[in-house]
């Protein structure tokens, strides 16, 4: 039952996808009116989703890679939501909402989820330091996202032309505004994230938990996070500076999600 | 009239081009001075705005003598700039004149800045003594057609000017303009139009910096601003989110690494130049660095020209009204250009009368008061009919522009009447100013 509604939730979101889709081949805002109910029925149908294969399981856990890549994208939505509400634009779900897309799908279509076994799993803890790491994921996801919405009306700006893209982007402070608080409104997320995950691997492995390929990456990918938000407030680092060091961290945030297989620390399936 | 006008403006030349020909205000009156001295020319007076740089001249023949003014004034020869520059003769001209004061040719159609301007550019011709009759006709009509257009059109109403397209820019840099602050170097109407938008859209603080004292801190009153010492200019600027520029200066005042300074000063938060001065103020470098966005006169033009196409309609319209004003002109003008040889046909068969009558009177004998009346009566009787068919085809050849000419040499020929422009030309004006002015009312 879960996977029906996930499913109905990746149609929803394939909305989204598409409205990104025709923003970017030029096609105009043709989606515009029907992407934000979609993609906000999206949202309820994933809840739901998720809300019953917890059920299923009976407590809280990441049951399965699948799962949490759903739960990746769920966040990453609601994350958008809020900014969506605090600045009345859906213009960064023109990055968003492909992401979005391909983590729901890829959890959609699992036929047979890799079923992480390992008992840690059970611990609430690791939950919370997931749900805290995925939280400071979006922050930055939509930082991204933003980042290069901000290049993109740079150029139209400078280019003097009127464009489309230039007429259906929000104005230039309003998106340095949503990258600049998305990356403030990551971080917490992302460093409690590291600071449970530390406490819990000191717990079980020691300090030796810190040489795992994952747990250096995640130390790089926070350390990049640090930067930005550092240069954004030393120097007012915008536009491309600015997008580059997003990009950077956006490119380590994919390597540490996809370090796991490499990862002792979160090798979770029992071999 | 032999009426010739040549000129440049937002669509036949780039700014680079404009700025060459582009004469300072302070310039202008001694501009207008060369021109009227040049060989060749009766009247003249000249329109430079930021948009275009136009002279008007009325000439003593037909050939216009221009060149020799772009020669004296400029120091170029006008021949590689011929493909930026329009040239319009008689009716064209006369057209163009009133489209330019009509504001029909404007870069933003119906913005009501030009008709000032052209009459500032008509004050300073009269001041300097390089306008009379001829021209002076002319600009009255202009500016009695403008306001036709404007009071019989919607064209002025719906105008986009320069100004609100500065502010739409502005909020698609800075969102909302609440409590930006804007500094104009410069202290030109333009300046003052485009703040008094950016105002009335939440901008609060203005700065304004002019290199004469008085007239900042007479603008920056009207806007209870802060008047700054021109030399003060590159440590203020900083300051500002938004600059309106539009000096006189004959080069660049900020450059890039001005602009690098300012974003240094500003931790890169943006800055957005508006560049309505030519030849600019802002060098376009700038547009380069990150965080700053220099639009000049031509960048606001393109923007503004996709709004245009909405008041087509009313532009027609305004054009109907331009072409009709244009014809009624010209068919004044022509009646007035038929009347000197009216008068001098009239003269000129009055002396045959006067010279028979005496040469007659020995061989008439003593005639009585009653027989004196009927010679008179007789004689004046056959010269009246003599000319009544050269006069009736005259007035109507100056309704028929295109034989009007023509028919004024033929009668000219047939009856052996002196040459008009150089014995005529002398009591010609008085005549002519008279009906014209008549004409103009």
């Amino acid at each position: 039952m879960p996977l029906i509604w996930l499913r109905v939730a990746v149609v929803c979101y394939g909305v989204g996808l598409l409205y990104s889709l025709l923003l970017l081949s030029k096609r105009g805002n043709l989606l515009g009116r029907i992407v934000e109910p979609a993609v906000g029925l999206g949202l309820i149908f994933h809840f739901v989703s998720l809300v019953e294969s917890t059920v299923l399981v009976g407590h809280l856990s990441l049951a399965s890679i699948h799962y949490s890549e759903s739960i990746l994208a769920f966040l990453a939505m609601v994350v958008f939501f809020v900014f969506f509400v605090g600045y009345r634009t859906v213009s960064p779900g023109i990055v968003i909402f492909p992401i979005v897309f391909v983590l729901t799908f890829a959890s959609a279509i699992g036929q047979k989820p890799v079923t992480l076994t390992s008992p840690l799993l059970r611990n609430g803890w690791i939950f919370v330091h997931v749900v805290l790491i995925f939280t400071g994921y979006a922050g930055l996801f939509l930082s991204f996202g933003a980042s290069l919405l901000y290049l993109a009306q740079e150029r139209a700006l400078k280019s003097k032309r009127q464009t489309p893209l230039l007429t259906w982007l929000p104005p230039l402070q309003t998106i340095d505004d949503i990258g600049y608080h998305a990356l403030l409104f990551g971080f917490p997320f992302m460093t409690f994230g590291i600071v449970t995950g530390a406490v819990l691997a000191i717990e079980k492995y020691g300090p030796m938990f810190f040489y795992d390929p994952k747990v250096l990456l995640s130390f790089i990918m926070w350390a990049v996070y640090m930067l930005l938000l550092y240069t954004r407030w030393s120097s007012g680092w915008r536009g491309r500076r600015a997008a580059f060091l997003a990009t950077f961290a956006f490119v380590v945030a994919i390597c540490a999600w996809a370090a796991n297989n490499f990862s002792r620390v979160h090798r979770f399936i029992a071999s | 009239m032999n009426l010739v006008l040549i000129g440049v403006n937002h669509r036949t030349a780039p700014v680079e081009v404009r700025e060459q020909f582009a004469i300072p205000e302070a310039r202008l009156p001694e501009a207008v001075k060369t021109l009227a001295s040049c060989e060749g020319i009766e009247e003249g007076m000249i329109l430079s705005t930021c948009n275009r740089v136009e002279i008007l001249a009325r000439t003593a023949d037909a050939v216009p003598a221009l060149d020799g003014f772009f020669r004296q004034f400029y120091g170029i020869d006008p021949a590689p700039y011929k493909k930026y520059l329009y040239e319009f003769r008689e009716r064209d001209a006369v057209r163009h004149v009133f489209r330019v004061a009509s504001s029909l040719d404007s870069m933003v159609v119906g913005e009501p800045q030009v008709l000032g301007q052209v009459k500032e550019a008509y004050a300073i011709a009269r001041a300097v003594g390089a306008v009379n009759s001829q021209l002076d006709a002319l600009l009255t009509r202009a500016f009695a057609v403008a306001k036709r257009v404007r009071n019989e059109t919607a064209v002025a109403t719906s105008a986009v000017s320069v100004a609100s397209v500065a502010v739409d820019l502005a909020k698609k840099i800075f969102g909302n303009l609440e409590g930006k602050s804007v500094y104009l170097v410069g202290a030109g109407k333009m300046c003052e139009l485009a703040a008094r938008h950016l105002l009335a859209h939440g901008a609060k603080q203005i700065y304004v910096a002019n290199r004469t004292w008085e007239r900042a801190t007479v603008l920056a009153k009207k806007f209870n601003g802060q008047a700054v010492a021109f030399e003060q200019l590159y440590e203020t600027v900083p300051q500002a989110d938004i600059v309106i520029s539009s000096t006189g200066a004959p080069h660049a005042i900020f450059r890039k690494e001005h602009g690098e300074r300012f974003l240094a000063r500003r931790r890169n938060r943006p800055m957005f130049f508006i560049d309505i001065a030519v030849p600019r103020d802002v060098d376009p470098e700038m547009n380069r660095l990150d965080g700053i966005f220099v639009y000049d006169i031509d960048d606001l033009q393109q923007v503004v020209s996709s709004h245009v196409a909405d008041r087509r309609a009313e532009a027609d319209r305004a054009e109907a009204i331009v072409h009709m004003e244009v014809e009624k002109f010209q068919a004044r003008l022509q009646t007035l250009d038929v009347v000197p040889t009216i008068v001098s046909l009239q003269e000129h068969l009055e002396t045959v009368r006067q010279a028979e009558i005496d040469r007659v009177r020995g061989r008439l004998g003593t005639l009585s008061p009653e027989q004196e009346l009927a010679v008179e009566a007789l004689t004046r009787g056959i010269i009246n009919k003599i000319m009544h068919t050269p006069i009736t085809t005259l007035k109507s050849a100056a309704r028929e522009s295109s034989e009007v000419t023509t028919v004024i040499d033929l009668v000219r020929k047939l009856f052996g009447l002196r040459e008009l422009r150089s014995s005529a030309a002398k009591d010609e004006p008085q005549a002519v100013a008279g009906g014209r002015r008549g004409a103009a009312n």
